[in-house]
């Protein structure tokens, strides 16, 4: 540990102190209403009290968020190495992905809701999870599938490899970095997405944390609202630096990316 | 005679034409450096031998079946995902050799070439020079008969090109090996080959075949002999006869 890297620590907890303290002060010192902001203390209270639900609500966000993942993995990474190796299929279809990227997600999960069956809260909740969170995966894959230098192509063309050889040991390796990147982005978004569909999707069968939430601003509990907010901010930063840590490992033994500076 | 070019041309889609009505014969053991300056299909005539393009009109003539195949590019090419090793055996990995063969003969081509301490080195742990040792045992590791470089050591620095360059002699002494080399570089083709064919550019043709026969071996001596410098001129004469045409 180095003073540089100490301070990377360092500088942002003294925020996080500084802005706690300042908050509790200024709720006490100007009689904030708590239904407008609670206190840093009344927001660790009502987490403490609601314990158990807030769990249990942050266990079915985490349980959809990461499922949606890996659908959206699964289905991403799966397109592109087919659109990899047509490109009458990727013009035929890439247009498509895009639409349904771009398309608001709110907008279409009534719809979604609808075809799943209303008591299917979560399958509908899961299902637009996924659209959101599977674009970036195949995009990136199939620019990095792409990506491989143009003269190692002609070298496994002059050994005569196979599509399959090409795929494995070149057009997967190349795209590896771009496939990690985007992982990166699809973790986040499949949050995101969960807790958009949740809210606009959610039905009383499926009780996740943004549940929590418009429940909690309906009864204007909002201590309650801050809590469950936190241990929403806690599962993404989670998800990032997990997926962070692992594109670091895959990638530090030869990705520029990965290169210390000196 | 191990391959003949007769009357091969060469049209790109564009319409450039990189090869005009181009014929020579190379001889098994030959090294055959192709000189001339860049867009004078020197490049392309390589890819022809290699199979990675097809010529527009005449046709290659193999003595027999086309034999393996090395290819050194001017980049090194090398996966940077992976060691030096597994670069290395990628041509015998793509031909479904055993491991334990293919073992061996990775050990050996990196014997070759002096890098065996760097079996497990990742490629951007290597200097430039190192990089392009290990392009050049992937393509002995194959066994090639004829050993196909494009400019291998134009971005090399002259120490390490000169170093290579006796390696490279060394090698086709020892290993067999028929060479076709391209380069833009006199002095180079004039220390490594047997023979010099001189190219010239739009259309690309063949202008002079000059036989390089002698001294047989080469060394940092022969560099300010009298003799190298007389072969210098003459390869320049010969592209530059071309020049004022």
């Amino acid at each position: 540990m180095n003073r540089d890297h100490i301070l990377a620590y360092a500088l942002p907890a003294l925020v996080a102190v500084a802005v706690v303290l300042g908050w509790e002060w200024a709720v006490a010192a100007f009689e904030v209403q708590p239904f407008v902001l609670p206190a840093p203390s009344a927001i660790v209270a009502a987490g403490i009290e609601n314990w158990s639900s807030l769990m249990a609500s942050a266990w079915i966000t985490i349980r959809t968020t990461l499922a949606a993942f890996a659908i959206a993995l699964t289905l991403g990474v799966a397109l592109a190495v087919i659109f990899s190796q047509s490109r009458m299929i990727e013009r035929a279809f890439l247009p498509y992905a895009v639409t349904l990227q771009v398309t608001p997600i709110v907008a279409i999960a009534p719809l979604v809701a609808i075809w799943v069956g209303l008591d299917n809260g979560e399958t509908a909740v899961l299902v637009l999870a996924v659209i959101v969170a599977f674009f970036p995966i195949l995009a990136n894959t199939t620019l990095g599938l792409r990506s491989a230098d143009r003269q190692l192509h002609e070298l496994f063309d002059l050994y005569r490899a196979t599509r399959w050889q090409r795929l494995v040991r070149l057009q997967f390796p190349a795209a590896l970095p771009y496939l990690l990147a985007g992982m990166k982005i699809a973790g986040g978004l499949a949050l995101i997405g969960t807790v958009v569909a949740e809210l606009s999707a959610g039905t009383g069968t499926s009780t996740g944390l943004a549940w929590r939430i418009s429940e909690g601003t309906n009864r204007l509990q909002m201590a309650k609202v801050f809590a469950a907010l936190a241990l929403l901010s806690a599962i993404g930063i989670a998800i990032y630096a997990l997926l962070s840590w692992i594109e670091r490992q895959a990638l530090k033994r030869w990705h520029e990316s990965a290169r210390p500076r000196e | 005679m191990l391959l003949a070019f007769d009357h091969v041309t060469k049209r790109f889609p564009s319409g450039v034409e990189a090869l005009h009505d181009v014929s020579f014969a190379i001889q098994d053991g030959d090294f055959v450096s192709l000189v001339g300056p860049s867009g004078c299909g020197k490049s392309t005539a390589l890819r022809l031998i290699a199979g990675l393009t097809e010529p527009t009109a005449g046709a290659l003539k193999w003595n027999g079946k086309p034999p393996a195949l090395g290819f050194v590019f001017q980049d090194p090419a090398l996966m940077p995902w992976t060691t030096v090793e597994a670069n290395v055996r990628l041509p015998l990995d793509l031909a479904g050799l055993d491991a334990a063969t293919a073992r061996t003969r990775v050990d050996e081509a990196l014997g070759l070439v002096g890098l065996s301490a760097f079996a497990n080195a990742y490629p951007r742990e290597l200097s430039g020079g190192m990089k392009m040792r290990v392009s050049l045992a992937r393509a002995l590791a194959a066994k090639p008969s004829i050993l196909l470089m494009d400019e291998p050591f134009a971005a090399l620095d002259e120490l390490t090109r000169e170093r290579l360059n006796d390696e490279l002699r060394e090698l086709w002494a020892t290993q067999k090996l028929t060479i076709v080399f391209v380069t833009h570089s006199i002095y180079e083709s004039v220390y490594l080959s047997s023979r010099i064919l001189v190219m010239s550019p739009r259309p690309g043709r063949v202008v002079a075949d000059i036989a390089m026969d002698e001294p047989r071996r080469r060394d940092p001596e022969f560099r300010i002999s009298p003799l190298y410098g007389e072969r210098c001129r003459a390869v320049r004469a010969a592209l530059q006869t071309d020049d004022a045409r």
